[in-house]
Parts: structure tokens; C-alpha cells; sequence
């Protein structure tokens, strides 16, 4: 966005913008480099200075690996059940919402990571409405920053609280989604970005695998499910192919470990049985790479860009329009007479 | 089908259990087996595995949306097995729909329904004139499965299983074992040990080998006891590993032989409910049989409920029991003069 503003017209090479200035010498050729360019290294080491945040929402039945892939993910015991001391393995009586944070810091780069861990969920005899308790806090999340935002005296960065990215674990029974897995997901999908993984995917073969995924990308689609990354978000062409290949792809079907083994004479990360070792990285044994690459190396930053500038505009939208209709009320004017906030 | 289901012999039958033997080889076995458990645990694979054929040629798995519409349902499949002479009559009870439903909450009222109707059904073929062709629906053993991804029990298993510990034989079975690495299924299978203790859940106890049997017998009674609950695999796939072929599931990273006792407790299973099968049957009748009978009976009242109603005249009402309500001065009064 930034980038914009100084481009005074449209780039005429792919590799530098001519601008429409009179030369600034008469000597100097056709083209001109004034160094524009230089303001991504400025970026990059602004981004460097304040560090980031980044917060995941994990969704899943107790036992489906949720704080072991957690931590297979950022190499680190950034999961609830390895900070607290008592292991507290009891399935709790009610949907309980927990959030833990951790700076993680990588050559340089910080990042403050927020895990958010929703134990209870799905775990009780009887599942109703088990996904209020989850909309509700994402919700509040949002209301939390919209506060911040239309105050009169607003902080310089506003703590973002907001739930970039939910993992929703199904487990692998190889069949097809459970009603359970339906009612979440179609609901959530509309407040959050949702990333459905097949967890503990070492209990299906290759074969298994794919068709369970066919039959659950099927019924999202018949369920109108919209996970990520959404169609209706892709930017451009090139953002359309890359997130097709996505699509074609999930839900990825994840194992993890936080455990290493010696195999072939190198420290890997995995499950050893009698009958074989499965390595997590290996993408001819599970998909965790690619959950990894995803979450992390390439779209981390549109997860975040999607969830400020889609999901949590939604909710503003419907909030002050909410705020606006309570006051038109009471002064007696008619709606139909309300402006519609541009979006 | 041939397949080779007894493959356990004794060397030598003490000989009143021969004779109780040759007369149940005439007549043939009859053997009800409920399997319960959410879906996707792998049972329909694991009785095909257990009985080496195909009980569900036809089947046909529901989506989500039908999912959310059903209840439970009961499907009973029989089939005839044939084996050195034995005829068993297997009747595989299915439970499908069991823990689908978001709200599980008596989700299994038509499974007890099912299983009180068996009893009810043979008290009133026991209290008939003709007892000579009494057929046995009653449900001998109940599989349950355990799903082997979480830490133990889940609050549905134990409510089922409570439910229905005195009116069956319940055998928990941990499904899908190949999920768990050896210290993994270990710790469940203390875990879910220690739940069962806790709730006071009176699951299927193997009889103490006799002292007559031999050793090989009795190593193989306590082998079996001391792997209760059994982790299991099925398939029906064949596989070639290690220059032969095997039951087994192929992945990337190795096969799992269904019938290598390194790798999961199938054999233990299938061995269990073979050579106990009698006493599966046994107990049915002498607990839980019993059990409801006097239940029943003490209760009082007439077997009406299901359309079953016996007849009262006086000449043909056995004077052990009266089904009229004891407060009735007559029934008293005819049990004295009995």
C-alpha cells in the first residue's frame, strides 16, 4: 500500500518505472534511476525493528495432536500443556478459552506468537452450540480493536489481538466430515480465516488419504464452506494460480512429532513404530511441510492482510451500522434515510 | 466359507466337555456379537478381518448431511460359517449411527431397547409349551470401540458402557492401533484401565485357565488377560512384505501385519473370542440373563408389552412362578397351594 503512493505512473518495464519528471541533468540518458526501490530495504528493517504478531486459534476434539503439531511448527514448546506444569489431560466440563504467548526470534526477526487453545470443544456428550463460546472471543477480539480504533486519543500501534488464522483438526476416520465438523466450520468460516487439517494422518494410507479429502472438499463445497484460502479473496491471476494449487490440495493431512530419531544418519523429527518410522518433513509421508510453508513461509502475511482488511471491516461494517440504526431510532429517522458506509 | 476360524486345538478334552462338545458340534453354535462405536473406527473392517469375509457387500457410508438427519440404528447380518465339521451361526449386530449426532445425549436408548427385546423375546420362548426349537438372539459379547486418538475415555463411552455392563459382555477393543506407537498404546491401555476401575465399569473378565489344562493353554490364558483392552488392526488387503504376502496396511514408511503379534493385538482378539465363545454365551445366560429374568418377573405384571402375552389358565401356568402382581391375594394364594 505504501508502494503506491509514490509511483507516479504505471510501470512501463518490469524492471524499473520511468517517471514522467523533466531530466533532472540534460546529459543524463533516457533512463533514470532514482532509488525508489530503496524503500523496501526500509521496510524490511522497520518490520525487523517493531517485529510482528501472529495469532493461531487451534480447534479440535481432545487427542487429535493440536499442541504436538503446535509445537512441531515453530520448533519450540510454545503449546499450552508444555508451559503449565500440571499436564492437565481431564476433558474439561464446559468450552474453555486459553490463550499463551511467546517471542520467538529468528535470525533477526521477532515475532510474537499467540497460540490459542479451545479445550473442551467437541469432547462432551452433547456438542450443541459448542461453537458460541469460539465465535464469541473471536468476536470480542475484533470489538477489543474497534475500540482502540475510533478512540479520539489512539495508541501509535494498536495490540492485535485478532485471530489471524484457525486450525480446525478433523480426525482422520477416512469416511467423511461428522456434523460436528459442518456446523463449525460454516459458521467460523464467515468470521475467520479457517485452515482444516486431517490430524494424526499416519493412521490412513496414500490411498485412504485422497479419498477422504475428495469427500471433504466435496462437502464443503456442498455445504458452502469457505476455507482458506478463499476464491472470492484471490488478488490477481498469479495469486489465483498459486491458491488454486492450494485448494486442490487441502485439507492437508498432518502428523506431528516433537521428537527426533536417527534415520539414514541424519536427526529427523518423527513417530518410530515396529513397523517403520514416519518422518514429519517428509512430504512422501504427511503433509505437515506444506502446513508449514503456508502458515509460515509464504502467506502468513495475506493470512493477517485477510483478517484486518476482510473480516474485521465485516465486523465494523455491521457494528456501526448497528450503532447507527440505535440512533436513528431514537431520534425518529427513519433507516432508509442512512447513508451506506462505504466499504 | 472355509476360512480357518479354530485354529487353536487342544491336545486333550477332559471327557465330559468332550461330550458337551460332540452333542454342541451336531447341533451347531449360535453366537450374537454387538460391535458399537463411533464411525470411522475401523469395526466393519475389523469383523470382516476377524470372520475372513465380507458382512457388508453392499455398504454404503452417509455423508455429513445424512448424518445429521439419523439416529442410531440396528442392523443385524448373519452368516453361516462352516468349519471341520462345526456350523457356527454368527449374527453380527451393527450400531450404525452411534456418537455421529452433535447432541449424543440417548443416543443409545435403541441399542438397550435392542438388547432388552432378545431377553424378553427368549423368556417368553423359555416360558412356552414348544421349547424344543428356542432360538438364541440374545447378544452374547459386545465389542466396544475405543477410539485410540484420545487420552482415554471419552464421558459417551463411559455412560454406554455403564449402561449396558449388566446386560452384556462388554470387551473394549482400542481401534485403530496402527495411530499409536508402542509406548503410546501402553500408557492408553493403563489409562483406560485405570477409567474403567474409576467408574466402576464391569467390563468381559477372562476365566482363570483350570488346573487341568496344560501349560501351553494357561500361558496363553494369562498372555491374554495381560493385554486386556486389545489394540487392534484389521484389513482384508493382502500385502507383499518381506517376500510374502500378509494381511496388512501399506504406508510409506512400512507395513502393519494385521496377524504379527509385534504389531497390534489382532490374533489375541480373534484367539479370545474363540476359545471363549462358550463362556461368552455361558455368562449371558447364568448373569445377565438371569439377571433380567428376575428383574423381570419381580416386577410382576404380565409379558404384554411386546405383544407376548402368556396364557393363565391354571392348567397350564407352571407352579414354580406366577406372572400375576404378587399383590394379587389370588397368585399369592396359588403359590401356597403350588
Amino acid at each position: 500500500l505504501l508502494l503506491t503512493r509514490l509511483l507516479v505512473s504505471p510501470l512501463s518495464s518490469p524492471e524499473r518505472s520511468v517517471i514522467n519528471f523533466p531530466p533532472f541533468c540534460v546529459d543524463s540518458g533516457p533512463e533514470v534511476y532514482v532509488g525508489i526501490d530503496a524503500i523496501l530495504e526500509q521496510m524490511r528493517r522497520k518490520a525487523m525493528k517493531q517485529g510482528f504478531e501472529l495469532n493461531i486459534m487451534v480447534v479440535g476434539q481432545s487427542g487429535l495432536g493440536k499442541s504436538t503439531l503446535m509445537n512441531t511448527l515453530f520448533k519450540s514448546k510454545v503449546s499450552r500443556k508444555s508451559v503449565l506444569a500440571t499436564s492437565q489431560e481431564k476433558i474439561p466440563k464446559t468450552i474453555e478459552i486459553k490463550s499463551i504467548s511467546h517471542d520467538i526470534e529468528e535470525k533477526g526477526v521477532r515475532m510474537k506468537l499467540t497460540v490459542i487453545d479451545t479445550p473442551g470443544f467437541g469432547d462432551q456428550i452433547n456438542n450443541e452450540n459448542c461453537w458460541q463460546p469460539i465465535m464469541k472471543f473471536i468476536n470480542d477480539q475484533y470489538e477489543a480493536y474497534l475500540q482502540e480504533e475510533i478512540n479520539i486519543n489512539r495508541k501509535k500501534r494498536i495490540p492485535d489481538s485478532r485471530v489471524h488464522c484457525c486450525i480446525y483438526f478433523i480426525p482422520p476416520t477416512g469416511h467423511c466430515l461428522r456434523p460436528l465438523d459442518v456446523e463449525f466450520m460454516k459458521r467460523l468460516s464467515k468470521v475467520v480465516n479457517i485452515v482444516p487439517v486431517i490430524a494424526k494422518a499416519d493412521t490412513l494410507t496414500l490411498e485412504e488419504r485422497d479419498f477422504f479429502k475428495k469427500k471433504i472438499r466435496e462437502e464443503l463445497r456442498s455445504n458452502g464452506i469457505d476455507v482458506y484460502p478463499q476464491k472470492e479473496f484471490d488478488e490477481d491471476a498469479e495469486d489465483r494460480m498459486i491458491n488454486e494449487k492450494i485448494r486442490e490440495m487441502i485439507p492437508f493431512a498432518v502428523v506431528g512429532s516433537d521428537q527426533e530419531y536417527q534415520v539414514n544418519g541424519r536427526r529427523l523429527l518423527g513417530r518410530k513404530t515396529k513397523w517403520g518410522t514416519i518422518e514429519v518433513e517428509n512430504i512422501a509421508h504427511c503433509e505437515f511441510a506444506y502446513l508449514r510453508d503456508l502458515l509460515i513461509r509464504t502467506h502468513m502475511q495475506n493470512i493477517k492482510d485477510i483478517t484486518s482488511s476482510i473480516h474485521y471491516e465485516m465486523y465494523r461494517v455491521r457494528r456501526l451500522n448497528e450503532s447507527n440504526t440505535a440512533v436513528t431510532q431514537a431520534n425518529g429517522i427513519p433507516e432508509h434515510h442512512l447513508s451506506a458506509h462505504e466499504m | 466359507s472355509s476360512a480357518s476360524l479354530l485354529f487353536l486345538s487342544r491336545a486333550s478334552l477332559p471327557t465330559q466337555r468332550h461330550q458337551v462338545h460332540r452333542k454342541s458340534v451336531k447341533k451347531g453354535f449360535e453366537f450374537t456379537l454387538m460391535v458399537v462405536g463411533e464411525s470411522g473406527l475401523g469395526k466393519s473392517t475389523l469383523i470382516n478381518s476377524l470372520f475372513l469375509t465380507d458382512l457388508y457387500p453392499e455398504r454404503v457410508i452417509p455423508g455429513a448431511a445424512e448424518k445429521i438427519e439419523r439416529t442410531v440404528q440396528i442392523e443385524a447380518s448373519t452368516v453361516e460359517i462352516e468349519e471341520r465339521g462345526v456350523k457356527l451361526r454368527l449374527t453380527v449386530v451393527d450400531t450404525p449411527g452411534y456418537g455421529d449426532a452433535i447432541n449424543s445425549q440417548d443416543c443409545f436408548s435403541t441399542i438397550i431397547s435392542y438388547i432388552d427385546d432378545q431377553f424378553e423375546r427368549y423368556l417368553h420362548d423359555e416360558s412356552g409349551l414348544n421349547r424344543r426349537h428356542i432360538v438364541d438372539n440374545r447378544v452374547h459379547c459386545c465389542f466396544y470401540f475405543i477410539s485410540p486418538l484420545g487420552h482415554g475415555l471419552k464421558p459417551l463411552d463411559v455412560q454406554f458402557m455403564k449402561a449396558i455392563h449388566n446386560k452384556v459382555n462388554v470387551v473394549p477393543v482400542i481401534a485403530k492401533a496402527d495411530t499409536l506407537t508402542l509406548r503410546e498404546r501402553e500408557r492408553l491401555k493403563r489409562r483406560i484401565l485405570d477409567e474403567i476401575d474409576e467408574h466402576g465399569i464391569k467390563i468381559y473378565h477372562l476365566p482363570d485357565a483350570e488346573s487341568d489344562e496344560d501349560e501351553d493353554f494357561k500361558e496363553q490364558t494369562r498372555i491374554l488377560k495381560a493385554s486386556i483392552p486389545f489394540a487392534v488392526v484389521g484389513s482384508n488387503q493382502q500385502i507383499e512384505a518381506k517376500g510374502k504376502k500378509v494381511r496388512g496396511r501399506l504406508y510409506p514408511w512400512g507395513v502393519v501385519e494385521v496377524e504379527n503379534p509385534e504389531h497390534n493385538d489382532f490374533l489375541k482378539l480373534r484367539t479370545m473370542l474363540i476359545t471363549h465363545m462358550q463362556d461368552l454365551q455361558e455368562v449371558t445366560q447364568d448373569l445377565h440373563y438371569e439377571n433380567f429374568r428376575s428383574d423381570r418377573l419381580k416386577r410382576g405384571g404380565r409379558l404384554s408389552s411386546h405383544g407376548y402375552v402368556l396364557p393363565l389358565s391354571p392348567a397350564y401356568v407352571p407352579v414354580c412362578f406366577q406372572l400375576l402382581p404378587l399383590t394379587d391375594s389370588r397368585a399369592q394364594a396359588v403359590h401356597l397351594d403350588g
